[in-house]
């Protein structure tokens, strides 16, 4: 379903992908793991569709469309989420009504009816408790004086109640204590499924004990130096990265 | 039917020729105030002369528009009339600047009568140094002298202008609100076509009396709306304003609030959300004369396509007026790289014991919160009305009386007309 094919991407005439090939098929969950400034981020935005990023070659096709083509909504109506490595705070925006006009304009986008409040704040209710968030986090307005782990949460939340087909979590493990990673994981796991799939961006292992990956990607300087199944993230854990990409130049 | 004047000075010059022997009130002031506008001219439009107070304004458009100078007639199915708000409030409608009695529904506890019957200019506006108050002087026809008696509350009441094409009108109202007394006036203006409204009003609290004064400027996107306002304030009065300006083509808010009792407040804020290529300039002037007196002014532009705003705020702080307190802030989001704000707060002060503030602040919408909207969904033009909308929505939610809160909501949603982009729905946080 998703098939990236010698992806390159700048920012300001910076290049930073160099490359990349990879395809992530329908139901599967794939890791990328890579150090820092290997393009993690970078890939998770141009698959996003953010704008300070320029592709200079390549294609993404998702679902037979091409990803680079359309807007950032449009993506986002196609069914690919970003959970953010740095949740943007919006002072004076309710999470509940956030949350509710995004699904709101994802469901018209596929001529589904819309929420009213009390349908919405239903299923957000349920949901928030499964992630065992406190029920005032919709009350508040979007991530403004949450703690890291909160805004992470947060970005869980906003994923189960979007039900992507296509999610992406950059390091939306870090800064998370151990109990706050099993509910990201759950949360993610609770929704894998032959509809899903997952791209997920980490510096450690630790958290693909709890989501174990389909496949496991390295990335060093902007390409895809290794693939594998599973057990690479702990050959990874176990020498680092900078034996590895020693060994594959 | 008249025919099409002579535009510009000239025109209004010999419409007062036309009209001068059936004008009310002292002809003496209608001829100094022709004299004076004669000589000033419509700022920008005469040549080499630029004011200061006019720097960032220019009324050429104005010069350059023909106008029908007679009051137009106004069919009683006119488009115009669904657009008032429904309500059950008092109300005084005037069309093309003339009182319609079959459209108003007089207010019990606020004594009214028309300019046209009982004209008086009264003691605070200066013909002499502006010109629009010169030519408001030499034109006015009709208006609304409204006065609450001592100790009356008089709730609320609405005045509304509706306009139509061509019409060029300039309205003299005065408000005078007695001792211990209180008024929530809701001021509308609406209108059809290139039309131009040059209200000039005078307002008057008395001691220990308080105006809450509103004012939702929604005229055509074509028409040009001039407003000059001078307000008096006795000692613990409050004059509370809130002026949301949305519609027009070329605006101007002119307000000078004088504080001449002590504990006297004044209020006079504002939001502008303009788009395409409005043009609305927000000028005020506060005097600080009598002690202890506090004066608040936050001023927003919301701006869009093309639009320019303009914000020119001063306080005087005379040298009697000790302990006073002034804060003012003008605060612009630009929406487009085509967009403008010319911002100018000023502060003069000859007291020593006195506590004073200003500010202005230009902002863009950041784009990791448009991206962030974005990537959920949500479409680029309802991404950036949601993050605009809290603040401005905040301020008129701050207003005392529900009722107008709630017609400004509905204006909102519905959505200014002019403008360049969309609105959010309703469910927009607030």
């Amino acid at each position: 379903m998703l098939e990236i094919r010698g992806l390159s991407a700048a920012i300001e005439d910076k290049p930073i992908l160099q490359g990349i090939d990879l395809t992530v098929p329908q139901g599967e969950v794939h890791a990328i793991m890579g150090p820092n400034g290997s393009g993690k981020s970078t890939l998770a935005y141009v698959l996003s569709g953010r704008e300070d990023y320029v592709v200079t070659g390549g294609s993404v096709m998702f679902d037979g469309r091409d990803l680079l083509a359309m807007a950032p909504e449009e993506r986002a109506a196609a069914g690919v989420f970003l959970a953010f490595q740095y949740p943007v705070e919006l002072p004076g925006v309710g999470n509940a009504n956030f949350l509710r006009t995004a699904l709101n304009a994802l469901r018209r986008s596929r001529g589904e009816g819309e929420l009213d409040a009390v349908q919405f704040l239903k299923m957000a209710r349920a949901e928030t408790r499964r992630l065992a968030m406190p029920d005032d986090m919709l009350r508040r307005n979007v991530n403004v004086g949450f703690s890291g782990g909160e805004k992470k949460r947060n970005e869980v939340l906003q994923m189960a109640i979007l039900r992507p087909r296509l999610a992406i979590l950059d390091e939306t493990d870090s800064g998370l204590d151990i109990d706050a990673l099993k509910i990201v994981a759950d949360g993610v796991n609770a929704l894998r499924g032959p509809e899903f799939s997952a791209l997920i961006i980490t510096h450690y292992q630790r958290l693909l004990d709890h989501i174990v990956p389909d496949r496991v990607h390295v990335l060093s300087d902007g390409r895809i130096i290794r693939s594998g199944g599973p057990e690479l993230a702990h050959e990874l854990e176990a020498k680092g990265y900078a034996d590895m990409v020693a060994e594959a130049v | 039917m008249t025919a099409l004047m002579q535009t510009g000075v000239g025109g209004f010059l010999s419409r007062f020729e036309q009209l001068r022997e059936h004008l009310p009130g002292d002809p003496g002031q209608r001829i100094a105030a022709a004299d004076a506008f004669r000589r000033a001219g419509l700022p920008g439009a005469t040549s080499g002369r630029r004011e200061e107070a006019w720097k960032y304004t220019s009324l050429r458009p104005v010069a350059d528009a023909e106008f029908q100078q007679s009051l137009a007639s106004f069919a009683g199915d006119s488009a115009l009339l669904p657009r008032l708000p429904r309500f059950d409030a008092p109300r005084i409608v005037f069309v093309d600047g003339e009182y319609r009695p079959e459209l108003s529904a007089l207010p019990p506890a606020v004594n009214f009568s028309r300019f046209a019957d009982h004209a008086v200019f009264g003691t605070l506006a200066r013909p002499d140094s502006e010109p629009l108050v010169a030519l408001n002087t030499m034109l006015a026809e009709d208006g609304a002298t409204l006065t609450v008696a001592e100790g009356i509350d008089a709730g609320l009441l609405l005045l509304v202008s509706l306009a139509t094409d061509v019409a060029a009108f300039h309205p003299r109202h005065a408000i005078h609100l007695a001792a211990g007394s209180r008024l929530t006036l809701l001021e509308l203006s609406l209108g059809d076509g290139t039309y131009l409204h040059n209200p000039v009003v005078e307002v008057h609290v008395a001691e220990d009396a308080a105006l809450t004064h509103v004012r939702l400027q929604n005229e055509s996107p074509a028409a040009f709306h001039l407003s000059t306002l001078y307000a008096e304030i006795a000692e613990r009065g409050t004059y509370d304003s809130f002026a949301l300006n949305v519609g027009a083509r070329i605006a101007r808010t002119e307000v000078h609030a004088r504080l001449v009792g002590a504990k006297g407040i004044a209020h006079l804020n504002g939001a502008q959300l303009l788009g395409g290529m409005q043009h609305a300039d927000f000028t005020t002037v506060v005097k600080h004369i009598a002690p202890s007196c506090t004066s608040r002014q936050t001023v927003k532009n919301v701006l869009a396509g093309h639009a320019k705003g303009v914000f020119q705020g001063r306080i005087e702080v005379a040298r009697a007026a000790q302990k006073t307190d002034g804060y003012q802030m003008n605060q612009t989001l630009l929406l487009s790289p085509d967009a403008e704000i010319d911002t100018k707060p000023e502060l003069e002060i000859f007291a020593d014991d006195v506590k004073c503030s200003h500010g202005a602040t230009v902002g863009e919408l950041d784009p990791d919160q448009l991206f962030y909207l974005r990537s959920r969904g949500i479409s680029d033009a309802e991404a950036r009305s949601i993050l605009y909308a809290p603040s401005s929505q905040r301020r008129w939610m701050r207003s005392r009386t529900k009722r107008s809160a709630k017609y400004w909501r509905a204006r909102w949603r519905t959505g200014g007309r002019g403008r360049s982009h969309e609105r959010h729905d309703p469910s927009c946080p607030a």
